[in-house]
C-alpha cells in the first residue's frame, strides 16, 4: 500500500473524531495516528467497520519516566495488507482507566483483560472484566509489567473467586475439567455445562502456565531474547524466535543475507511440517482410528529426526540469531532432505488415502464443531483455524518475510468451518510446505549466514508478523537501552481460544477432544 | 540410534518386571513448561519408542501412579494443583523433575511467578536434564526412578496397611 492510500484513510474519517487527533504519520509501512484516548472506541470502530480492519493486538507500556504516562497501543491490519494502521493514547497514571474498544471490536476483549491483569489500568466499559493471566489470588494491588514492580517482594496469596457463568435449568449439569488433564497436555479449565450429551455452553479459563515471560524478556539483553522466544511455546518455538529477531533486526535496521532469508524460509517449514503431522495425527486419533493416526506419528517422529540431523536439534531450537541463522544447510543435507520429503509425500498420501476412506472418520469429523465464517470474522481468528472457515488469510503471502516473495505457493482454504475442513487445510498445507522447502533449496543463493548485529536504536516500536502453524503470531517490541523496554508476545493462540467456545456448544461432550485437536492451541503461547 | 534404543528398553522392561511385579503407571503434570517437554512424553507413545509394550503406561489419574512426572519451572498458578496431585498419589511415591525448568527454573528463574525448580515445592527422587530431554533420555530416567522405587520399597512401608 502506498503512503497516498493511507493518507486517503485519515481523510475519510468522520468530522467528529478529527478534534482529538493530535498527530498522525503515514510512511510506506504504516499509518500512526495520535489520539486522545476517549475517542479511540469510535476511531477503532470507524476502522473496523469501513476498512475492514483486523485486530493484531491490543497492549499497552509503562512510559512513565520517558512520557510521564502509560501509552496504550492499538496495532490494526488492512486485509490483504494494505497497510497497518497503529493508533496510540496516552492514559495519565493518575486515573489509571482507558475506554473499552470491545463494544466495537469484539477481539479485543482478552487483550484488554489482560492489561486490566498485568498494568492495573481499568478498561472501562468493558463487559466482561474479570481477571485473565493472573490467577484469582493475586492481590489486588501489585501489578508485574509496571516498571516500578518489584519482583523481590513476595506476592501473598489472597482468597478470592472467580465468578464463571452458570447456565440453570432442569437437567443441567456443571462438568469441570482440568488443570490437570487425563492426557498428556497442557493445563487450563474448561467448565462444560451439559443437558445430557449436548452442551449447552463451554467456557474456558486460561492462564496456568503464566510464567511472566514478557517481564522476563525486559531484562534479557537482545541476542539472549532469542532462546526466551523459543520457550514461550516449545513446538513453534522456531517461528516466534524468528518474529523475535526480525523485530529487533527492523529495529536495527539490519539487512539479513539473502541465504539466512531462504534458510528461515526452510526451517519454519520443517517445524510446519512436523507440527501438522502431529495434528492430523491427533485429530484421527481422537475418531478412534488408531493404526492411521500411528502411520502420521510415525512421519512426525521421521521428520523431528530430520530436524534433529539437519540443525542438531528436534525442535530446530537455537537456530536463529540476530541478523541471520546460525546453522548453514550444506549440499549433502540439502540431498537428504529433498529425498527424505519425497518419501514422506508418498507415506503422507497413503496416510490420507487410508483415513479419508474411512467412514467412521468421515462421519465423526463432518459437521462437528462448526466455527461459522461470522464468527470467525468476528472474532478474528487466524491460521488454518481462519483458513477452514473460509477467511482468505495467510502472512506468508500477504506480508511476505524471510524468502517467501521468492516461492509460489497456494494457500489452501474451506469454507466449512468443522473438524473435517481443518483436517484438510492442514493436509494441503503439507503438501505446499513441502514444495516451498524444495523450492528453497533449489533457489538458494551462496553467501555468508549471517551478519553482525548493529546497535539498536532506543524507544522505537517494531513489530513483526509470522505464520506459525497455528497462524499469524506477533512480537512487537520497544527498544530500551540493551534490551527490549517492552515486549508485547501475541500467539495465535491468544486469537483462537475464544472461538473454541463458540465452535463447541451443540456438540457431545465426546466430540469436545475431537474439535479441540482440531483447534490445536497452545496454553503456553496465550498465557506468556 | 536404533541399537541403543533396543538395548534401553530391554532393560527398561526387565527391570519394570523386576521391581513392581507389574506396569510402572507414570502421572504427567505440566507446571508451567513450554509444552516441548510435553511434546516429548507423548513422543514415548509413537511407534518408534512405544513406552506401553515395555510396561510403562502414561495414566490418567494420580490415584493410579507411582512416578509423578514434572516439567516446568513450577510456576504461580500450576503449584496449588501439583501439589494437590502429588498427594492423592499413593506412597511409596516417586517424583521426577524432567527438563531444564522442572531442574532449576531455566530461562525462568527469576520471574516473578515461577520457582526455581520442582524441588523447591515437592521432594524430587530423579532428574533428567535436557531441554527437552530426549525421549531416550527420558527413559533412563525411568530406569533411574525404579531403581529408587525399589530402594523406597525397602525402607518404606505404605501407610494404612498393617505389617
Ligand atoms: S525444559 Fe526446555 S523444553 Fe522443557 S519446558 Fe523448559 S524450556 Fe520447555
Amino acid at each position: 500500500m502506498s503512503v497516498e492510500d493511507l493518507k486517503e484513510i485519515m481523510e475519510g474519517l468522520p468530522p467528529a473524531i478529527l478534534p482529538a487527533i493530535a498527530h498522525w504519520e503515514a510512511d510506506a509501512e504504516q499509518l500512526t495516528i495520535q489520539v486522545e484516548k476517549g475517542a479511540l472506541p469510535m476511531l477503532a470502530g470507524h476502522l473496523h467497520r469501513k476498512h475492514h480492519a483486523r485486530l493484531i493486538s491490543e497492549h499497552v507500556a509503562d512510559e512513565r519516566r520517558e512520557e510521564g504516562c502509560f501509552i496504550l497501543y492499538l496495532v490494526l491490519i488492512l486485509p490483504r495488507d494494505k497497510g497497518v494502521v497503529t493508533c496510540l493514547a496516552e492514559i495519565e497514571p493518575l486515573y489509571g482507566s482507558f475506554p473499552s474498544i470491545t463494544s466495537e471490536i469484539f477481539a479485543a476483549n482478552w487483550f484488554e483483560r489482560e492489561v486490566q491483569d498485568l498494568f492495573g489500568l481499568t478498561a472501562e466499559g468493558h463487559p466482561d472484566p474479570r481477571p485473565l493471566m493472573l490467577y484469582d489470588d493475586w492481590p489486588a494491588d501489585r501489578y508485574p509489567l509496571r516498571k516500578d514492580f518489584d519482583a523481590t517482594v513476595p506476592i501473598p496469596r489472597v482468597p478470592s473467586h472467580y465468578a464463571f457463568k452458570r447456565v440453570e435449568g432442569e437437567g443441567i449439569f456443571e462438568i469441570p475439567v482440568g488443570p490437570v488433564h487425563a492426557g498428556v497436555i497442557e493445563p487450563g479449565h474448561f467448565r462444560f455445562s451439559v443437558a445430557g450429551e449436548p452442551i449447552i455452553n463451554l467456557e474456558i479459563r486460561l492462564g496456568y502456565v503464566h510464567r511472566g515471560v514478557e517481564k522476563l524478556s525486559e531484562a534479557l539483553p537482545y541476542a539472549q531474547g532469542t532462546f526466551l522466544a523459543e520457550r514461550i511455546s516449545g513446538d513453534n518455538g522456531y517461528s516466534h524466535s524468528l518474529a523475535y529477531c526480525q523485530a529487533v533486526e527492523a529495529a536495527a535496521a539490519l539487512q539479513v543475507p539473502e541465504r539466512a532469508l531462504f534458510l528461515r524460509t526452510v526451517y519454519s517449514e520443517m517445524e510446519r511440517l512436523y507440527n501438522h503431522m502431529g495434528d492430523v495425527a491427533g485429530i484421527v486419533l481422537d475418531t478412534a482410528f488408531t493404526p492411521g493416526a500411528q502411520m502420521a506419528y510415525l512421519l512426525r517422529e521421521r521428520l523431528m529426526g530430520l530436524n534433529e540431523s539437519v540443525s542438531g536439534s528436534r525442535f530446530l531450537r537455537s537456530l536463529n540469531c540476530l541478523g541471520g541463522v546460525r546453522r548453514d544447510i550444506d549440499h549433502v543435507a540439502s540431498l537428504r532432505i529433498n529425498a527424505f520429503l519425497v518419501k514422506a509425500k508418498l507415506d503422507f498420501n497413503d496416510f490420507k488415502m487410508k483415513v479419508l476412506g474411512m467412514p467412521s472418520f468421515l462421519d465423526r469429523t463432518e459437521t462437528t464443531g462448526v466455527l461459522s465464517l461470522e464468527a470467525a470474522r468476528q472474532l478474528m481468528v487466524v491460521g488454518p483455524v481462519a483458513r477452514a472457515s473460509g477467511i482468505d488469510i495467510d502472512v506468508r503471502r500477504d506480508r511476505p518475510y524471510a524468502a517467501y516473495k521468492d516461492v509460489s505457493f497456494n494457500v489452501p482454504l474451506h469454507r466449512e468451518g468443522d473438524v473435517q475442513a481443518r483436517f484438510l487445510v492442514k493436509c494441503e498445507e503439507v503438501y505446499e510446505s513441502i514444495s516451498i522447502i524444495e523450492q528453497a533449496l533449489d533457489q538458494i543463493p551462496a553467501g555468508p549466514i549471517s551478519v553482525h548485529m548493529s546497535a539498536v536504536p532506543e524507544m522505537l516500536a517494531r513489530f513483526s508478523l509470522v505464520e506459525s502453524h497455528r497462524g499469524e503470531l506477533m512480537h512487537w517490541i520497544l527498544t530500551g537501552a540493551g534490551c527490549p523496554h517492552r515486549h508485547k508476545v501475541r500467539d495465535a493462540s491468544f486469537m483462537n481460544w475464544p472461538a473454541l467456545e463458540v465452535a463447541v456448544p451443540g456438540n457431545i461432550v465426546p466430540d469436545f477432544p475431537l474439535v479441540n485437536k482440531s483447534f490445536n492451541l497452545s496454553y503456553a503461547g496465550n498465557d506468556l | 540410534m536404533t541399537s541403543d534404543l533396543s538395548h534401553l528398553s530391554g532393560e527398561l522392561k526387565e527391570r519394570a518386571k523386576k521391581v513392581l511385579g507389574r506396569s510402572l503407571a507414570i502421572r504427567e503434570v505440566d507446571a508451567g513448561s513450554c509444552n516441548a517437554c510435553e511434546v516429548e512424553v507423548n513422543a514415548l507413545s509413537n511407534p518408534v519408542y512405544d513406552i506401553e509394550r515395555l510396561g510403562v503406561h502414561i495414566v490418567a489419574s494420580p490415584r493410579h501412579a507411582d512416578l509423578l512426572l514434572v516439567t516446568g519451572p513450577v510456576n504461580r498458578n500450576m503449584e496449588i494443583p501439583l501439589i494437590k496431585t502429588y498427594k492423592a498419589m499413593p506412597e511409596p511415591r516417586i517424583v521426577a523433575a524432567m527438563g531444564v525448568c522442572a531442574i532449576s527454573g531455566g530461562l525462568f528463574k527469576g520471574s516473578y511467578c515461577c520457582h526455581r525448580g520442582v524441588a523447591e515445592v515437592l521432594p524430587v527422587d530423579v532428574f533428567i536434564p535436557g531441554c527437552p530431554p530426549r525421549p531416550q533420555a527420558i527413559i533412563q530416567g525411568i530406569m533411574e526412578a525404579l531403581d529408587m522405587m525399589e530402594a523406597k520399597r525397602q525402607t518404606e512401608r505404605p501407610k494404612g496397611i498393617l505389617p
